[in-house]
């Protein structure tokens, strides 16, 4: 199976962004997962999120670790670089990318085997860091290229494709994130673009580490009778909690929200994020009752999902704040601002004399 | 009566005994370098454990007025302050030759010795006398031997005031009890023993233009030269200082004055794979970045080495050599990696070495491996070890030349890369196996896709064999132009020789020396030491054009030997191995025995790779 180009065609009729790119321009090569695969879905979802941002294509940045999910950068926005690298490894290239140009934006897409198995203290180490990204899980509980392993998400008791059942505990990562004090926390459903699009506009947006736990069921692997993260389990079992609004600065908030129930949270570049809670009890503001209920809920077997904790001033803890580094990125800096000459080095031998 | 050795003015070595976590490191420092600035070239050399305080540790100061940076492999003068292990350092003192030690307690019949000088100095119970508080009498009682020696020796005790003054400036009261312990232990001599001894220091002047610094300050300093502003790395002995000097530096000249903002991004990773993984990722994007490491770093960066090889990536990466394997000995030194680094990682991999051999090379090396990294868009490996690291050596002033600039490669920008109908990674335009890379946020048109699965010229993912086949043998015809762009072999033929020494790295000191000895005692040899890999012609060169060849390098299994028959043309059978792997720096007296063992009439016929000694 060789890279199958996809022809870059536009119809004149197709609506353009502030940018005057159209879909198409966020597109990238033909997919070549199983067909009805839940991950296609999201990378549809962030063909529209970023077409709807008016992102310029070459300053979004993709990464990737290995696996199906990790396979999908390759399917959106030809435009911008991309780097697939290592098994579980990709948060460390965001991480040096990142410290290098704090400029562009970077989305890392990844799978619960990437994330919660081989690159798990990866995963930890960026949040803790409050590395600027957007983290999409693409969460399947298998292992698909390697043919239908469980992954450290399976649930227990649900069943492999072969009959085998799964007695480990699974390892939440939306759970995992809010103790580790992630600043967006999201969970979604491949098959819910509605909820998907604004999530990942928000998460482009946000400053600092957002995560996206996005169940995206194996249709070839884990769609069957039994298995917890197919599609009819899922659908059956997803609560939108939080609903959240991406309102990007020049547009106007066009929905009637009906008062208390919106909390609208002011981006670092005066965008806006008109959270919505279909859930009345439930606030996505506060870490410690957010993952009680998450946790709650979970143990009913259902699945809470939308922007499920935001901390409304991330950049605080980002990483290029605590290292205090300039706005402007560090690969533009020019050498002759970063040489202290022939004299700097006479000054700093003095105490090697 | 011991005998009483003739007078040797600066040319003996000193061996302190203490226990660490004891403040002798302030103690021995003081001493080497007040003996620096008496104008005497001086070589220090710290035997520490791994562990942070009461274990036994040793320094040894070479006084080497023809300017050595080896051991010698001789003590002359001992100074046994660690009661554990008196025996063994009674014993290491050459025969005429001196043992200061502490007489407050009663001196164990170990220490009886007839060839030798001892000197009891109540040095704990003069310290009891003169400071309070445990933990400075402690700290003083080693300030105090300084003092002692400081008159066995003639040392001058105004360049020791002067150190003091410079290490406490901002804490003025230790620079008075600290010179009131240097006192005590002077007079102390001066009353009770003929002083000087017959092994003294005498005013030179051979150390101006020098400096003393240790291997990993220098090359932080050459990142900081270097241009470098991302460093990741997870800590490990011997490296760590590499790092913290970087910072140190940094902080200093890499803070913007108006803004307070960091020209740098200073990043503890949670280990090596991810720090290594956050210099590809850096590099990948326009930005110089680093990471120091040692063995076991190394071991666990292979996977991330072979992506940034095969997906060409740059990438710097300074492998402070300690003792392996396994966690082997982390405070000893070794030159256990130079097949590791050579081939990291699986399937085809091959990356590009540099061997400095002291703290000056240290720091050019260290410029250099970024631009080889951006010019062949590969990891480069820097080795040093922890002898070189974190050893103080006197070394030549380091020099700036203010027209550099740094080689980015071929890098196109944003108007290059609208000129072409295409922008494509691989294509080897230029014929040299290089080929044109763009960074991240520079045009639609000059996005890629970087990856370590299998791709075409075109960059694009393939497992089409002839497609996979071209990027693998274009990476070789890079390989190829690597040897371009490397630096030579340093190259010692004055002899003529037909029998040469063949090194890499640390050892460069003791070869020196040891061919000043062997020379004395009529065996000439020629000597290259290699400064890079892949090698340079010139290597090949040196070694056919030698009929017998000593591969000296400080490893059990002979890899730079074995690198050699790899990698060159050469006979096997010419190459003749000394391997010194105890995990102390090797000796001038190490190679000079060697040489002789195998160059003497009788000895074996036949050339084998067996270790010496």
């Amino acid at each position: 199976m060789t890279f199958i180009a996809k022809p870059k065609v536009a119809h004149p009729s197709l609506p353009k962004n502030a940018r005057g790119f159209t879909r198409r321009d966020y597109e990238g090569a033909l997919s070549t997962l199983c067909a009805g695969c839940g991950h296609d879905s999201i990378t549809a979802a962030i063909v529209e999120a970023s077409w709807g941002l008016d992102i310029e294509p070459q300053n979004m940045v993709k990464l990737s670790g290995i696996g199906c999910s990790s396979k999908t950068t390759a399917y959106f926005v030809s435009g911008g670089h991309g780097f697939n690298s290592v098994h579980g490894r990709m948060p460390s290239i965001a991480m040096g990318a990142n410290a290098a140009n704090r400029q562009l934006s970077y989305i890392g897409v990844s799978g619960d085997g990437d994330t919660l198995s081989i690159g798990l203290g990866q995963f930890c180490h960026a949040i803790r860091r409050n590395l600027n990204m957007l983290y999409i899980i693409e969460n399947n509980g298998v292992y698909g290229l390697t043919k239908g392993q469980f992954s450290a998400s399976a649930d227990v008791g649900t069943k492999a494709k072969k009959g085998e059942t799964n007695f480990q505990p699974p390892i939440d990562p939306v759970l995992l994130a809010m103790t580790l004090g992630a600043t967006f926390v999201a969970r979604s459903f491949s098959g819910d673009k509605q909820q998907l699009v604004p999530l990942i506009q928000a998460g482009l947006k946000h400053q600092g580490f957002a995560l996206i736990d996005v169940l995206s069921p194996c249709v070839t692997f884990n769609d069957h009778e039994g298995s917890t993260k197919s599609y009819a389990y899922t659908r059956e079992h997803y609560e939108p909690a939080v609903h959240a609004d991406f309102v990007p600065l020049e547009r106007e908030i066009s929905v009637d929200y009906k008062e208390g129930e919106t909390v609208p949270v002011v981006m670092h570049d005066g965008s806006r994020i008109v959270l919505r809670k279909l859930d009345a009890g439930y606030d996505p503001t506060n870490r410690t009752t957010a993952a009680a209920q998450i946790q709650e809920r979970m143990k009913a077997g259902e699945y809470l999902t939308g922007l499920l904790y935001l901390d409304v001033e991330p950049q605080k803890g980002a990483f290029h704040f605590v290292n205090n580094t300039p706005d402007e990125p560090l690969n533009s800096i020019p050498y002759e601002a970063l040489s202290p000459g022939s004299q700097g080095l006479e000054k700093a031998l003095a105490r090697y004399r | 009566m011991p005998p009483v050795s003739p007078a040797r003015v600066n040319d003996f070595s000193i061996k302190i005994a203490t226990v660490n976590g004891t403040g002798s490191a302030s103690a021995n420092t003081l001493l080497m370098k007040s003996i620096f600035r008496s104008g005497i070239p001086v070589m220090g050399k710290n035997y520490f454990p791994s562990n942070i305080q009461g274990l036994p540790t040793w320094y040894e100061i070479r006084v080497t007025k023809d300017g050595h940076v080896a051991r010698s492999g001789k003590i002359d003068l001992m100074v046994a302050m660690n009661p554990e292990t008196y025996a063994r350092d009674v014993k290491e003192v050459e025969p005429g030759g001196y043992l200061v030690y502490d007489s407050t307690w009663p001196r164990p019949a170990l220490l009886k010795r007839e060839d030798i000088t001892v000197l009891g100095v109540p040095l704990a119970q003069l310290c009891n006398e003169n400071f309070s508080g445990v933990r400075t009498r402690i700290l003083m009682k080693n300030i105090c031997y300084a003092g002692v020696l400081a008159a066995l020796l003639e040392l001058d005790l105004g360049h020791i005031r002067t150190l003091l003054a410079e290490t406490y400036a901002k804490k003025p009261q230790l620079v008075e009890s600290n010179m009131k312990a240097i006192q005590l232990g002077y007079d102390y001599a001066r009353t009770h023993f003929p002083c000087p001894l017959p092994l003294r220091v005498e005013k030179m002047d051979r150390t101006a233009g020098h400096i003393m610094i240790d291997g990993n300050t220098a090359a932080a300093l050459g990142c900081i030269f270097a241009g470098a502003t991302v460093a990741a790395w997870y800590p490990i002995t011997p490296s760590t200082s590499l790092m913290d000097a970087f910072k140190m530096f940094a902080d200093r000249m890499r803070v913007d004055k108006q803004t307070g903002r960091k020209n740098f991004a200073f990043i503890q990773a949670e280990d090596e794979l991810a720090a290594v993984g956050m210099v590809i990722g850096a590099m990948w994007n326009g930005a110089r970045a680093f990471t120091a490491t040692s063995g076991p770093g190394i071991s666990l960066m292979n996977e991330f080495l072979g992506l940034a090889y095969y997906a060409e990536v740059p990438a710097v990466i300074f492998d402070i050599q300690r003792v392996g394997p396994s966690t082997g000995m982390p405070t000893r030194t070794q030159q256990g990696d130079i097949m590791l680094c050579a081939y990291a990682s699986h399937g085809d991999t091959r990356h590009v070495c540099l061997y400095p051999s002291d703290p000056e090379e240290c720091f050019y090396m260290a410029v250099q491996a970024f631009d080889l990294a951006e010019r062949l868009q590969t990891p480069v490996m820097v080795l040093s070890d922890l002898d070189i690291g974190m050893n103080d050596w006197m070394c030549r002033d380091l020099k700036w030349d203010d027209s550099y600039r740094p080689d980015r490669g071929k890098v196109l920008g944003k108007e290059e890369v609208l000129k072409l109908e295409k922008f494509y990674r691989f294509i080897d335009k230029d014929g040299d196996g290089i080929t044109y890379r763009t960074l991240p946020g520079v045009h639609p048109k000059a996005a890629y896709f970087t990856r370590g699965s299998g791709h075409n010229q075109y960059g694009a993912y393939t497992e089409d064999s002839a497609d996979y086949q071209a990027v693998l043998d274009r990476l070789m015809k890079k390989w190829a132009s690597a040897r371009r762009y490397l630096p030579r072999a340093v190259i010692d033929a004055t002899a003529g020789s037909k029998v040469g020494i063949v090194s890499v790295g640390s050892g460069d000191g003791a070869i020196r020396e040891a061919m000043d000895v062997l020379k004395e005692r009529g065996v000439a040899l020629d000597y290259m030491r290699i400064r890079s890999f892949p090698f340079t012609e010139d290597v090949e060169k040196f070694l056919a054009a030698h009929e017998l060849l000593f591969v000296v390098e400080q490893n059990r299994d002979a890899q730079l030997r074995s690198l050699l028959t790899l990698e060159t043309a050469v006979d096997k059978s010419k190459l003749r191995s000394l391997l010194h792997y105890s995990g102390l720096s090797i000796s001038s007296s190490f190679i000079v025995e060697g040489v002789l063992a195998e160059l003497a009439p009788g000895a074996r016929a036949q050339p084998s790779g067996a270790a010496h000694g």
